[in-house]
């Protein structure tokens, strides 16, 4: 039995915490500082609960903590847990200083401690296979990507939250951008420069709506970001990852992934010259517990799995999640320096309100 | 139970094999007269239950269900809920507790004692629970209502975090204030089945994938087929054609053999697949019963 911690209970702490909680092999406890959350768990469930995160470190004999704080905390808890000798996995975006992201690294590293970041799109099927077409050189030479994520969350402009506040941590760049960006640089490596960033507003009133990118590559490739959650066309967040290459085209959203091949290539014989469709169904594996998508629960399994067989790769341990954070601070940068035509401010002005504010 | 009971995906751009389909249906169902026309059509060809979440608009479908009691005589919605996506997101905007206030009544009692945080202070979750389930059931007053189903987002988060003493409340209010069946969606069937009966839910409506490619059946496909042989459980099949990875009569002549298989949900957006579905069925499980 491998003991976790999870530490944070919102949205995707409490999808973690059913997640690792059904899994035969981990025996749970959680810490939160919100009382109201931990009161009704413990009352309702069989789960341990501290409100105190030293505590919990201090009284429990855990092999592991899952950090699902906001953002902006990540890095200081991470290093606690390092230095205690527990694995970590910790929920994107890694840190918000991307020298934190390096020295934590360095330091999961030295210890031998198995590390993961929760993009979750890794562990989708089709991109996988995005993944294995990419490596399998069948596209030729590579010349254009398009990386796009939009989705329904910031809709007026009223609402505030950690997620609605750039210094927090929140905001489309590091909430939706980063799952765009994640990916390709799992595809493709981190890119040598960043150019013709936007970052604006629609209705926040503290940080980005939609951003927009260019990433540079040092074979000639450009990658385009194209993010905005405030999308309402969209039922829920979709990613979507388009790649142009001297032998042909692939599309991949969660579904389906298409590939148009100008000449069949050995390396991968199941696929033909022309148009060639691959299916979710066929392209997802089967996992033990479902919540919202395969990929949670794929992406979990992977690290207990990693703890218990003594590896430490999983396929995005924080080296790769420093990366994603270095390429964010290169667009941050782009846009600080970048003449801005973009709007300062936002549609509508919205009065700050406290994560707990009630209208 | 009809042994047939037509689905809502279809229109609200929910496709589980192409975002580009689901788009195309999203367009083809953006006027609600689109989706009586089909389900005019199933009422026609004998699918007299509506299996739906509790999107806005169905409460368009509704109100025209209770304008024209005549024409719908013997039809039926098995409410699913919540609609997951107007509170995940909402989650998102305004956090957890603004999210749970946006969806109260204005001026009820339990808003005040949220505001001062009375209820949360008494954890109690039961009287939320209830009150969300009366919030969602709103659009449906008047109408027959014989079962109510917990979606599978809700379910499955409970099942996973241990928290099963929910499934009992969901299960109590739905009969008393409803007088309906209680009914749970889930990816994880066997596991459910568990904590269902942990809780004292007996023979419980179970919908989930059940399919011959075992295509979402979580737990492991033998796993499926021995409960339903074993258990007492009523279950109900979706996703029977695998998002089109089945052929269609291949696909319902497995499921119409499998023991304690009650009915099948499907989707459909036009009345020729309603009819051929419905002939499969007729066939194939009539086959099993003689």
């Amino acid at each position: 039995m491998i003991k976790v911690g999870v530490v944070g209970l919102g949205k995707m702490g409490l999808s973690h915490f059913s997640i690792v909680n059904a899994h035969p092999d981990t025996d749970v406890t959680v810490c939160d500082a919100t009382g109201y959350l931990v009161d009704g768990l413990v009352k309702y469930t069989k789960v341990t609960a501290y409100k105190d995160f030293d505590e919990l470190l201090e009284k429990e004999p855990l092999d592991a903590v899952m950090i699902v704080t906001p953002s902006k905390m990540h890095a200081g808890m991470v290093r606690k847990a390092l230095e205690k000798g527990l694995h970590v996995f910790c929920e994107k975006p890694f840190c918000l200083d991307w020298k934190d992201s390096e020295a934590l690294t360095k330091l999961a590293e030295e210890k031998g401690l198995v590390s993961q970041v929760g993009y979750h799109y890794r562990y989708v099927g089709a991109f996988q296979e995005v993944k294995r077409i990419v490596d399998s050189g069948a596209l030729g030479q590579i010349t254009h990507v398009l990386a796009e994520a939009y989705g329904p969350v910031v809709l007026r402009p009223k609402g505030s939250t950690w997620r609605t506040q750039r210094a927090e941590g929140g905001g489309c760049l590091y909430d939706y951008a980063a799952h765009a960006i994640n990916l390709v640089n799992w595809y493709f490596g981190e890119p040598s420069g960043v150019s013709g960033t936007v970052l604006n507003s629609i209705f926040s009133a503290d940080t980005d709506d939609e951003v927009y990118s260019t990433l540079l590559y040092p074979s000639g490739m450009s990658a385009h970001l194209s993010v905005n959650w405030s999308d309402e066309s969209q039922r829920k967040m979709s990613t979507r990852i388009t790649m142009t290459g001297t032998n042909g085209r692939l599309y991949a959203d969660r579904q389906e992934c298409q590939l148009y091949l100008r000449e069949a290539v050995p390396a991968l014989p199941e696929y033909q010259k022309g148009w060639n469709v691959r299916y979710t169904t066929d392209l997802t594996k089967e996992v033990d517990f479902y919540l919202r998508g395969e990929e949670y629960s794929a992406q979990i399994d992977d690290f207990v799995k990693a703890i218990i067989q003594k590896r430490r790769n999983t396929n995005n341990t924080f080296r790769e999640a420093a990366a994603t954070d270095k390429t964010i601070a290169m667009i941050i940068a782009d846009k600080d320096r970048s003449p801005s035509n973009s709007r300062a401010t936002p549609v509508v002005a919205a009065p700050k309100k406290s994560w707990f504010s009630l209208k | 139970m009809d042994n047939l009971l037509f689905g809502d995906n279809q229109f609200f751009g929910v496709n589980h094999m192409s975002e580009e389909k689901a788009r195309a249906q999203a367009m083809q169902f953006q006027d609600t007269s689109a989706i009586i026309d089909v389900l005019d059509a199933a009422y026609e060809e004998g699918v007299k239950t509506f299996m739906c979440t509790t999107h806005d608009r169905i409460s368009e479908v509704c109100d025209h269900v209770r304008a024209n009691p005549a024409k719908y005589e013997g039809f039926h919605f098995y409410p699913c809920m919540p609609y997951a996506h107007k509170y995940n997101n909402a989650v998102t905007e305004h956090g957890m507790l603004g999210a749970i206030n946006q969806f109260l009544p204005d001026d009820g009692l339990f808003k005040t004692a949220l505001k001062g945080g009375m209820a949360v202070a008494k954890k109690d979750v039961e009287g939320l629970a209830t009150i969300l389930i009366d919030m969602e059931m709103k659009m449906f007053k008047g109408l027959s209502t014989p079962v109510i189903f917990l979606q599978n987002v809700v379910v499955d988060l409970l099942l996973g975090m241990g928290f099963h003493e929910a499934f009992r409340i969901f299960h109590d209010h739905v009969r008393s204030k409803y007088n309906a069946e209680a009914g749970f969606i889930t990816m994880n069937m066997p596991m459910l089945l568990d904590a269902l009966e942990s809780v004292g839910i007996e023979n419980p409506i179970i919908c989930s994938n059940i399919n011959k490619i075992g295509f979402r059946m979580c737990g492991g496909f033998d796993k499926y087929v021995e409960t339903m042989r074993n258990r007492k459980v009523r279950a109900i099949a979706m996703s029977v054609f695998a998002s089109g990875a089945l052929k269609p009569d291949e696909a319902i002549e497995w499921v119409s053999k499998l023991p304690n298989l009650k009915s099948v949900v499907f989707g459909a957006s036009s009345r020729r697949n309603i009819r051929s579905t419905r002939e499969l069925v007729d066939k194939h499980f009539a086959a099993c019963a003689s």
